[in-house]
C-alpha cells in the first residue's frame, strides 16, 4: 500500500478521472467545474446586474457539493495520503524555472514565489494570481467550459467546439509560458 | 441526503485524484506547456480514450441513469470565435495561475491560502464576462 503515498502515475489518474465523469453521468449529471463560478456570482446577487446570471442556481447545488468534496479531497490527499510535497518534474524544467527565479522548483507542490504566505505581501505576486484568476474565470465562461467541461467531457463526446476550445487552451498556455513568462519573471 | 452524500464523495474522490496525480500542481502545468513530460498528456489522454469509448457504449446501448432516466448528451453550440478566443484567454490564465477551476478547490483544501486570490479573480472574471456577454463576438 506504500504506493498510495507516492505521486500517482498518469495511468492511474487518467482512468480514475474518466471513472468520475461516468459516475456523474450515471447519476444524471455532467462533469464541469467552472460552471460553479457562475453559480457563485448568482448567489451573490449578480442576476440583478446581468441577465447571464439569471438562472435557477439551486439546480446547481449538487455541483457546489462536488466542489466542497473536491476541497475535502485536497485536504485528505495533502494531509493523510502524502509523505512529501515535492513534485518531481523534469530536471530540465527545474533548470529553466530556476533561471526565471523559481527556486522552489523541484522541492514544492506550488511555487513559493507565487503562493507562499510571504508572497501574499508582495504586490506583484498577488497581482499575478488575481490576473490569472480573472483570465481563468472570464475565459472559461466565454469558451463555455474549462478543462473538465471541454477537454474531458466535451472531447469524450467528440464535440468539435470542445476541440477548438482545447486548441485555444494551448495557444494561450504556450504563449504565456514561452513568450510572457520571460517578460514577467 | 443520500444524493448529497454521493456528490460529496464523488467530489472528494476527484479532489484526491487531482492532488495525488499532481494535476493540481503549478509545476506540472508549466512542465506540460514546456512539453518536457508525458505526465499531464497521459492523464488527459487516457481519461479521454476511456471517455470516448464509454460515451459511445452509453449511446449505442441507450443506457439509462441509475434513476432509470435516459442519459442525454447535450451537444455544444456550434461556433468558432467564442471557443478559440475564450479558450485562448482561459489558457493564458491556466498557465499563469497553474490551476484550472477544479484544482482550485483542491488546493484550498490542501491549505494553500493564496489560491483564494485566484478563486476571487475567477469569480470576478466570470462576472465581467456576464456583463460583457452581449458585446462579445461568439
Amino acid at each position: 500500500m506504500e504506493w498510495i503515498f507516492e505521486p500517482w502515475p498518469w495511468y492511474v489518474a487518467g482512468p480514475l478521472i474518466a471513472f468520475i465523469m461516468f459516475l456523474l453521468i450515471f447519476i444524471g449529471k455532467q462533469f464541469g467545474m467552472s460552471s460553479n463560478l457562475r453559480t457563485f456570482c448568482t448567489m451573490c446577487g449578480a442576476d440583478k446586474t446581468a441577465s447571464f446570471f439569471n438562472f435557477d442556481w439551486k439546480s446547481q447545488r449538487w455541483n457546489l457539493v462536488v466542489v466542497v468534496g473536491a476541497a475535502l479531497g485536497g485536504f485528505i490527499g495533502a494531509h493523510y495520503l502524502s509523505n512529501d510535497v515535492a513534485v518531481a518534474i523534469n530536471p530540465d524544467t527545474i533548470a529553466i524555472l530556476k533561471d526565471l527565479g523559481f527556486n522552489s522548483a523541484g522541492s514544492a507542490y506550488l511555487p513559493d514565489e507565487l503562493f507562499s504566505l510571504d508572497a501574499l505581501t508582495n504586490v506583484k505576486s498577488v497581482g499575478l494570481l488575481l490576473l490569472g484568476g480573472l483570465l481563468i474565470g472570464f475565459g472559461a465562461r466565454y469558451a463555455g467550459g474549462c478543462t473538465s467541461g471541454h477537454a474531458i467531457s466535451g472531447l469524450s463526446n467528440l464535440q468539435l467546439p470542445s476541440l477548438i476550445a482545447v486548441i485555444g487552451f494551448f495557444i494561450g498556455g504556450l504563449f504565456m509560458v514561452h513568450v510572457l513568462f520571460p517578460l514577467i519573471f | 441526503m443520500k444524493k448529497t452524500l454521493s456528490y460529496l464523495f464523488i467530489g472528494m474522490f476527484f479532489g484526491i485524484v487531482m492532488y495525488k496525480s499532481e494535476a493540481a500542481s503549478w509545476f506540472r502545468i508549466y512542465e506540460m506547456f514546456q512539453f518536457q513530460s508525458f505526465h499531464m498528456y497521459g492523464i488527459i489522454g487516457s481519461a479521454l480514450v476511456l471517455g470516448v469509448i464509454g460515451v459511445q457504449l452509453i449511446k449505442r446501448n441507450n443506457l439509462k441513469s441509475i434513476y432509470g432516466e435516459p442519459i442525454k448528451f447535450v451537444p455544444k453550440e456550434k461556433g468558432i470565435t467564442r471557443y478559440l478566443l475564450g479558450g485562448t484567454i482561459f489558457g493564458l490564465g491556466w498557465a499563469l495561475a497553474g490551476s484550472c477551476p477544479g484544482p482550485i478547490y483542491t488546493l484550498i483544501g490542501a491549505g494553500y491560502v493564496s489560491i483564494l486570490v485566484v478563486l476571487f479573480g475567477a469569480i470576478v472574471g466570470t462576472f465581467i464576462y456576464g456583463l460583457l456577454k452581449d458585446k462579445l463576438p461568439h
